[in-house]
């Protein structure tokens, strides 16, 4: 405990257990703050989000056997979105490791596929090093999910060494500086286009100043990814929104006439390319990211950059002038006007409208979500403007996420409101986290979408399934979620129609407290533009996003030669 | 695409799992491994890992860069990218049938430059060093006689020292 003190630790997610004991027994009079949650997945996943939120390492402790594999879900959630988490977990004495005692489970074998990097300590006199290594580890390079593993025997051991430590890990140096030589060819690149765009991914989130003054600088227009929104403000003109699966249309056909595409810090997600054949068919890739294994992984980099987009986006920028682009950024305005956000509301509520009376009524806040088609709404309709802020699960697509994400970003920015976007099906995931934040009183407003179904699911299976709706009907047992807020000691409603949601959201937002509301909204209610599975960003099927008929579907565009 | 073989010379650190680590990236990244030895190095605390994958360019581009991310890993060398020495141990155990069975296994033995290690009245073992076609020849002359067992360590290798450094190291 006096370690993490050190370490600057104020809070820790975590769930006591037997092979654990001593860590909690010195807790008890230690200064950190420690948030008793009720299901260890959660704790990792408020880790995790305090992470995002914050960029200060999110802590957990877990304790042996299913405390430890119950964090599984949290840490490869938070490997496959680049999280610094550091988990701390007890484990059986040294010597019963491997005799399958109770509570006991190969937790550094099982962790070592989700995690950065992962440590079972055998002896009190690595503690200090390896802690200090962990925290080194997590956050830096790109950032990732460290475990620490600890026999109970181990915490129990008498230490009066020195708590600091060095860190000796000589095959690990990130590279942070990005090289001259690929500097220049990158603005040579970019001073050779004449229709660029830039694709920011959950790297901006910690280059937002950066971003922004090189958007500005060149007027380069921006494509923000799920996991880079809010790394550049959304309501820019040359903003352009989300690409990918249930992209924009003026971003996913950015993407396909192009011809240079300046990647800052993603991974070429398959749900942001969609078919890597068809995807930038005519443009020169410059690639920046921290990571040298994301370059050219998927998506070809003509121009790689390995560094940290602090460094390398404003060299780059002092090497380029504002661009001459007027014809392709007009191009794209065209697009923006004809297709803006759009949804029918002649029909009982939906998603959508709910999203944007939240977005207005909330102003800057931190959004949370949960999985599903309500993310991919509230990633179009309710993008924060600030980084760090609109917080989800891209990667791995965690559906219970979202409330312990809520619960762990309101620790992280005390004050800040936070609203937890979220689907029926997966805030049942950890519905359990309610206790949590009743006790906390935190000002998280919970908006449940529900269409009493599993709706992405659903909408898959009504495209590509012909009309087989398999096991995603959830209304006939679905609890009274109003209800089911109350039994925590949290207020709820439940809202049918807009003039309630009109009336309840603001005075939810107003609470600076917890408050569920569980909107019933059209249940068949599809994500469009949609590109299939498979297919390209310029095959995508525009649906209700098409201006003219609303009737038209599945239109598809042809790549231009 | 460019599929071909590639030999990796890994240095890592001597900690416990690193090999977990190694295997495990290779098994859930969908990368074969075809042959692999580990042991100790001239280094205190390292040893050397020599992998034989085959692949696509591009994927063995991959395996290097997420190898390299490993934090017990300190170097990778892919020597496809240079001349290298590369060497495999074999033990084998030839069936003996008859008196000049024996008498034309030792001569093909010789030839190769294998040496016995033991010796029985149904079998000879042999220890054979050299690269995959030598081993491979070997194995072909032998299998006439019949093969009873065989042994092989996986290939280690060593970048060649360019011949003017060398020089001046000696001097």
């Amino acid at each position: 405990m006096k370690m993490l003190e050190r370490h600057g630790v104020e809070v820790v997610f975590g769930h006591p257990g037997g092979a654990i004991m001593p860590v909690y027994d010195a807790l008890y009079d230690s200064s950190v703050k420690h948030v008793l949650v009720r299901h260890e997945q959660a704790g990792a996943h408020m880790a995790d989000a305090y992470y995002r939120a914050s960029g200060k390492v999110g802590v957990c402790f877990a304790t042996s056997g299913p405390g430890a594999t119950n964090l599984v879900t949290g840490l490869a959630t938070a490997h496959m979105d680049s999280s610094a988490v550091v988990a701390i977990t007890g484990n059986v004495a040294t010597g019963l490791i491997g005799t399958d005692a109770f509570q006991e489970a190969d937790v550094y074998g099982i962790t070592s596929a989700v995690t950065k990097h992962n440590y079972l300590v055998k002896d009190v006199a690595d503690l200090p090093r390896v802690i200090t290594e962990a925290f080194h580890i997590a956050a830096t390079g790109r950032p990732g999910p460290v475990l620490v593993d600890v026999p109970k025997d181990v915490q129990l051991a008498d230490y009066d060494g020195p708590l600091e430590a060095e860190v000796d890990l000589p095959g690990y140096r990130p590279t942070y500086v990005g090289n001259a030589r690929q500097i220049e060819r990158a603005a040579e690149a970019i001073l050779g286009a004449k229709r660029p765009v830039m694709i920011v991914g959950g790297g901006g989130q910690a280059a937002p100043d950066e971003v922004v003054a090189f958007a500005e600088h060149t007027g380069i227009p921006v494509i923000t990814t799920l996991m880079g929104i809010g790394a550049y403000p959304p309501g820019r003109d040359n903003a352009l929104g989300m690409p990918g699966m249930h992209g924009t249309v003026t971003a996913n056909r950015a993407i396909t006439h192009c011809d240079l595409i300046l990647g800052a810090g993603l991974r070429f997600d398959d749900r942001v390319t969609g078919k890597i054949s068809r995807f930038a068919p005519n443009a020169t890739v410059v690639h920046i990211d921290i990571d040298p294994a994301e370059i050219s992984k998927l998506v070809k980099a003509h121009v790689p950059v390995v560094g940290d987009l602090r460094d390398v986006l404003p060299r780059l920028r002092a090497l380029l002038p504002r661009l001459d682009v007027a014809p392709w950024r007009e191009q794209l305005a065209g697009w923006k006007a004809k297709y803006p956000e759009r949804y029918k509301t002649d029909k009982p509520l939906v998603s959508q409208e709910v999203l944007e009376m939240l977005r207005r009524a909330a102003g800057e806040c931190i959004v949370t979500t949960e999985v599903g088609q309500h993310q991919m709404f509230a990633a179009r309709l309710f993008p924060t403007t600030k980084p760090r802020s609109f917080i989800t699960s891209g990667g791995l697509g965690t559906m219970g996420f979202g409330l312990p994400a809520a619960i762990g970003a309101a620790f992280a920015r005390p004050g800040e409101p936070v609203v937890c976007v979220a689907g029926d099906g997966s805030v049942q995931m950890n519905v359990q986290e309610l206790a949590t934040l009743a006790k906390h009183r935190l000002p998280v407003v919970i908006a449940i979408l529900n269409n009493g179904m599993l709706g992405m699911v659903r909408q898959w299976q009504e495209l590509f399934h012909a009309q087989r709706y398999s096991e995603v009907y959830l209304a006939d047992s679905n609890p009274d979620f109003a209800k089911l807020a109350a039994a925590y000691g949290i207020e709820g409603h439940n809202v049918f129609d807009r003039e309630h949601a009109a009336r309840v959201i603001p005075e939810a937002l107003a609470k600076g407290e917890p408050v569920l509301l569980n909107f019933l909204v059209y249940e068949a209610e599809k994500v469009w533009p949609m590109v299939p599975a498979g297919a390209g960003v310029d095959e995508m099927i525009i649906g209700d996003q098409e201006p003219d008929a609303f009737e038209t579907h599945a239109e598809r565009e042809e790549v231009p030669a | 695409m460019n599929v071909s073989r590639h030999v990796l010379s890994v240095t890592v650190r001597d900690q416990p799992g690193v090999l977990l680590r190694i295997a495990g990236l290779f098994a859930r990244r969908g990368y074969n491994i075809e042959s692999l030895s580990v042991a100790q190095t001239e280094r205190p605390g390292l040893s050397r890992t020599t992998f034989v994958v085959t692949g696509e360019d591009t994927t063995v581009e991959q395996v290097t860069k997420q190898l390299q991310k490993l934090i017990d890993v300190l170097t990778v060398v892919d020597h496809s990218n240079s001349a290298y020495v590369g060497r495999e141990l074999m033990l084998i155990k030839v069936a003996v049938r008859t008196p000049d069975d024996r008498v034309e296994i030792r001569q093909i033995a010789q030839d190769f430059r294998a040496r016995i290690v033991d010796v029985a009245r149904e079998a000879l073992t042999f220890e054979v060093t050299g690269d995959e076609g030598k081993l491979g020849a070997f194995i072909n002359q032998m299998r006439p006689f019949g093969i009873v067992e065989l042994v092989r360590t996986g290939m280690v290798a060593l970048e060649r020292t360019e011949q003017e450094r060398g020089r001046a190291k000696a001097a």
